[in-house]
């Protein structure tokens, strides 16, 4: 655990950079998050699915698959590994301030 | 101080057997692998071919006999994971019906795609499906009764040729 300072604010991230209280999230730390990640503009539609995730997380407590976000219409697998290249599922978690997804698929 | 090791950028998967549990390891290391940003293929050979064959692909079933650690299953049935289950008790007809259901059922609440759904997410992931030339010879198979994303029919020495700089994994 350490503190970093991501859009101007202070805030605690685990080992691997991901934020260890998903409520202190923001958009411009998503930003800050992205440009670190190489994601460089996020676009809307990177938030559907950020916004997508962090609604579920609320909701039951873990991010969902990628199968799942399929499944429900929120992203295509295929464009979901290219919105977030190199680690779709991590790197979008990462992103929308949730902890490392535990899930293997 | 130690370097740190260089992380493994590419896997190739063998699949030679074709029940449910022989298929499923490779698919689940290869989407795996897209997953972590890792290029990956899977190369489908002898009877592994089974689970590219738009007939069969769906109704993989497992093996019940010649397992000696078929208790594992045994919790899936509320009973002890020491409980042994004869490899006699196998061969009766229906069991590998309903031990094969009975994992597709355990699958699917562990959000675990079926195998035509697997190969369709790991190609949609980027990963590639590769078929063993010989196999489909010894099978008189052609590339028509494939799965549609089976991107190429291989010899072995294709595949090493794609599998260049890979770390190549036997399941």
């Amino acid at each position: 655990m350490s503190t970093k300072d991501l859009a101007g604010l202070s805030v605690e991230v685990d080992g691997e950079g991901y934020l260890s209280d998903h409520t202190v999230w923001n958009r411009d730390i998503a930003l800050a998050i992205a440009a670190e990640e190489g994601i460089d503009p996020l676009t809307d539609r990177h938030f559907d699915v950020i916004d997508f995730m962090r609604k579920e997380f609320e909701e039951k407590g873990a991010a969902p698959s990628i199968r799942r976000l399929n499944k429900l219409n929120v992203v295509p697998t295929k464009e979901l590994y290219q919105l977030f290249p190199g680690g779709p599922a991590k790197k979008a978690a990462k992103i929308a301030g949730l902890g490392k997804p535990q899930g293997c698929i | 101080m130690s370097e740190q090791p260089e992380p493994i950028k590419k896997v190739s998967l063998i699949v030679s057997k074709g029940s449910l549990v022989d298929v499923y390891p490779a698919l689940v290391m290869g989407n795996g692998a897209r997953m972590e940003g890792m290029e990956a293929s899977i190369f489908f050979t002898f009877f592994g071919l089974g689970a590219l064959i738009k007939k069969t692909q769906d109704s993989l079933k497992v093996a019940t006999v010649g397992n000696p650690a078929m208790n594992m299953a045994m919790p899936m049935l509320k009973m002890p994971i020491t409980m042994p289950f004869p490899t006699i008790m196998g061969a009766i007809p229906g069991v590998s019906n309903f031990a094969t259901w009975m994992m597709k059922n355990e699958m699917e609440n562990l959000d675990i795609p079926t195998v035509p759904e697997f190969l369709e997410m790991f190609t949609d992931a980027g990963g590639e499906v590769f078929a063993c030339k010989l196999a489909m010879d010894m099978f008189k198979l052609t590339k028509d009764d494939l799965d549609d994303r089976v991107s190429s029919v291989l010899t072995v020495g294709e595949f090493y040729e794609k599998s260049a700089g890979a770390s190549i994994i036997f399941t």
